[in-house]
């Protein structure tokens, strides 16, 4: 007897003691994934200088490529074994869906707090994308799910020698829609590539289609589309499809530009063998790594219309939400407001050449970066629009444009299909 | 005695069940079940639609039915042109020729090779623009220079030329089994024949074919099944569907989980009806090997 309550003794102590050495030392492990492999050394850095500061460890892990990511990410969510901190890669129908499974935390009341102080250190259109408003159509209470590490825009690029070899000024880029298509027969002239892009993926396509749509149309009619209000069988529709038609016919296409993948587009632009590229912002630390030597400018799509100012994709280029169910949540967050703070921020721009989302760390950046960084007064996206595109549509359009290009379709005929599935969408959500 | 025998028997075979229910049979329930909602991956809520994923699949969706066409297009080239190079070529080897061991590791090497990497190497050495240009070349050097041609993106050679690269990837699958099959045969059968003045012609119809189509039915079934799913060769090739010319249905089903608004459950639906296709053909194609034999 006397045997057993001095084991049970012993053992009472040494979890009394075990506990309490728990509670006074430990700090938590603030897990982290990410895709992001050109950003992942500085993450690196960034974490032990924190751990250095605070005794909280940070452990980012990275999973790459992005689309390898995004099944971790959905299989975690499934699984409810998502990270404290984590990314979505998708539409802002994606993001939707998880914050109402409550796979987010709401960052609101942290950037509101201290006279919004954390909130207004950001881009107001990178935070955009991480925010639902009143009344938006996912039915997601309003607030603030994620925060912005970087900011992108999606423009062209030009190749300043080339324009120089075509006889065209190299510091004054092609304006209007008609001066860019005239340089297409000098193109061809000269034998090298026009226009490079990675449109073998579609989704680059879709953007400078919407780019377009914005400036022939205005936000508000391509909106109204997206609504079903407007047909994408309207003469303006039609017009933004004709573009690219115009633009296959000019010559100032590259060929091959729909099998196209966007590395190979940067490859083609890095060695000097395209006069433009259309490529987001990330491309500046792509191209250093490629060409350190390559002269190049940023440019906004040339205007194909005076009625509507030009758009171009942009706002927050990735961001990290915090994983609502974690316990850590909090250590989590006081992480990520470190990580936004002006040092850090410019310390990862420096680092990476992407651009800062903390609009105070822009004062000290490369000349190309600043020219993307001018387009954000240009930018949009749609994740900020409030409302989403039928995936099927999108994908029609994509491939439509795709059509027009190899000379398939006719933009009339492209217009008829995509309007022939948005309809059969449409019906169906009713009946839904 | 006799249950306890049969008790046994059962004992015996439950852990191999017990695997074979947790790993296939459950999952396939499972992606059937989904198959009836529509669901987007994440939400908890998953909305039952019945068969109207099915329904759409059959009736509505041209994409999918332009993708199985394709993946058949894949299919009939590397049936035809891809097994009966691979048969006469491995019926070469199997006589005596000189280097046959070095010819046997050479066909074996493609199919090591990891479907991206062939697709991405294929690509440079197709390719006019962003590659070596090396066919174009070829063609030019010998001197067909009217056949230089932009192969990856025109749209009316691009499922040829990915048909192509599909068959040479699969070379040696074919080869090998053919390869095989052949050594298995007496070689006094072909002596007999000889004696009896039959000719290399009569001695291949007579005796090899005739022995050999069981094999062709393996190859055959391995064939379809293998050029029915092909997709990270075309992801490799030409990036994507390229505007519907090279969509197959695994980038279908693909696209169903990784669009802006995922479906999740015509994925499903999706997967279930194209396993069901291939199982039909594979079915036909079995009972006519029998028939045949």
């Amino acid at each position: 007897m006397l045997f057993k309550n001095v084991l049970l003794g012993i053992f009472v102590l040494f979890s009394v003691l075990g506990c309490s050495e728990q509670k006074l030392d430990s700090k938590p492990t603030i897990n982290i994934w990410h895709w992001m492999t050109d950003r992942d050394p500085t993450f690196q850095e960034l974490a032990k200088k924190y751990e250095t500061l605070t005794r909280v460890k940070i452990n980012f892990e990275l999973y790459a490529p992005s689309d390898a990511y995004t099944q971790k990410i959905r299989a975690a969510a499934q699984g409810m074994n998502l990270p404290d901190v984590f990314g979505i890669l998708g539409e802002k129908r994606d993001f939707a869906s998880f914050v109402k499974a409550g796979h987010i935390l709401d960052l609101t009341s942290y950037m509101e707090a201290n006279n919004n102080s954390w909130k207004n250190s950001f881009f107001p259109k990178a935070l955009a994308v991480n925010e639902f408003g009143p009344q938006n159509s996912y039915g997601i209470n309003p607030g603030i799910f994620g925060v912005p590490i970087d900011i992108m825009t999606i423009q062209m690029v030009y190749n300043k020698k080339l324009l120089a070899k075509l006889g065209l000024d190299p510091n004054r880029p092609p304006k209007t829609f008609q001066e860019f298509l005239d340089v297409g027969a000098k193109i061809q002239a000269a034998g090298i590539q026009g226009l490079v892009s990675g449109w073998g993926e579609v989704w680059m396509i879709n953007c400078l289609a919407n780019n377009y749509a914005f400036n022939v149309m205005g936000e508000d009619k391509v909106l109204a589309t997206i609504k079903g209000e407007v047909a994408y069988t309207d003469p303006d529709w039609i017009k933004v499809f004709t573009i690219f038609k115009q633009m296959k016919d000019s010559g100032v296409l590259a060929q091959g530009l729909v099998t196209m993948i966007n590395k190979s587009a940067e490859q083609l632009f890095a060695n000097e063998k395209a006069v433009f590229a259309f490529n987001g912002s990330w491309c500046v630390n792509v191209y250093k790594g490629m060409n350190p030597g390559l002269e190049y400018g940023a440019m906004l799509p040339p205007e194909a219309s005076d009625k509507f100012p030009m758009a171009i994709w942009g706002g927050a280029g990735s961001s990290f939400m915090v994983n609502a169910r974690s316990k850590n949540k909090e250590e989590a967050v006081k992480f990520l407001i470190w990580l936004m703070d002006q040092d850090q921020q410019a310390y990862l721009a420096a680092a990476t050449n992407n651009l800062p989302a903390n609009k105070n760390s822009l004062s000290k950046i490369p000349e190309i970066l600043a020219q993307f960084a001018r387009g954000m007064d240009y930018a949009t996206h749609p994740n900020v629009w409030g409302v989403s595109e039928f995936s099927l549509v999108i994908e029609a359009f994509d491939r439509g444009i795709q059509s027009i290009i190899i000379g398939e379709k006719t933009p009339e005929q492209v217009a008829g299909e995509v309007q022939k599935i948005k309809e059969r969408e449409l019906a169906k959500r009713r009946t839904n | 005695m006799k249950i306890k025998d049969t008790l046994e028997n059962y004992v015996f075979v439950l852990p191999a069940v017990v695997i074979f229910s947790i790993f296939y049979i459950i999952p396939f329930i499972w992606v059937f079940q989904l198959g009836l909602f529509e669901w987007d991956g994440i939400s908890f809520t998953k909305v039952f639609v019945g068969l109207a994923n099915f329904k759409e699949i059959f009736l509505q969706d041209n994409n999918w039915w332009q993708s199985i066409w394709n993946a058949g297009y894949i299919t009939l080239i590397a049936l035809t042109f891809q097994n009966i190079l691979v048969f006469m070529l491995a019926w070469a080897c199997d006589r005596e020729i000189r280097m046959k061991n070095f010819y046997r590791v050479i066909f074996f090497i493609p199919p090591v090779l990891s479907e991206i990497v062939v697709g991405m190497v294929w690509r440079f050495i197709i390719n006019d623009i962003e590659g070596a240009n090396i066919i174009n070349r070829m063609l030019a050097a010998a001197g067909f220079p009217n056949l230089m041609h932009h192969w990856l993106s025109d749209p009316k050679t691009v499922l040829t030329t990915v048909a192509i690269v599909h068959c040479w990837k699969g070379f040696g699958w074919g080869f090998l089994i053919f390869l095989a099959g052949l050594q298995t045969i007496p070689h006094q059968l072909y002596e007999s024949a000889r004696v009896d003045g039959a000719n290399a012609w009569q001695s291949m119809k007579k005796i090899t074919i005739p022995l050999m189509i069981p094999v062709m039915v393996l190859v055959a079934i391995l064939t379809v099944l293998g050029s029915m799913q092909a997709f990270a060769l075309i992801l490799g090739l030409v990036g994507g569907e390229f505007a519907g010319h090279t969509s197959v249905p695994v980038l279908r089903i693909l696209a169903s989980m990784r669009s802006s608004s995922p479906r999740f459950g015509y994925a499903c639906a999706q997967g279930i009806s194209f396993g069901m296709i291939l199982v039909i053909i594979s079915f036909i194609q079995y009972r006519f090997s029998k028939k045949g034999q």
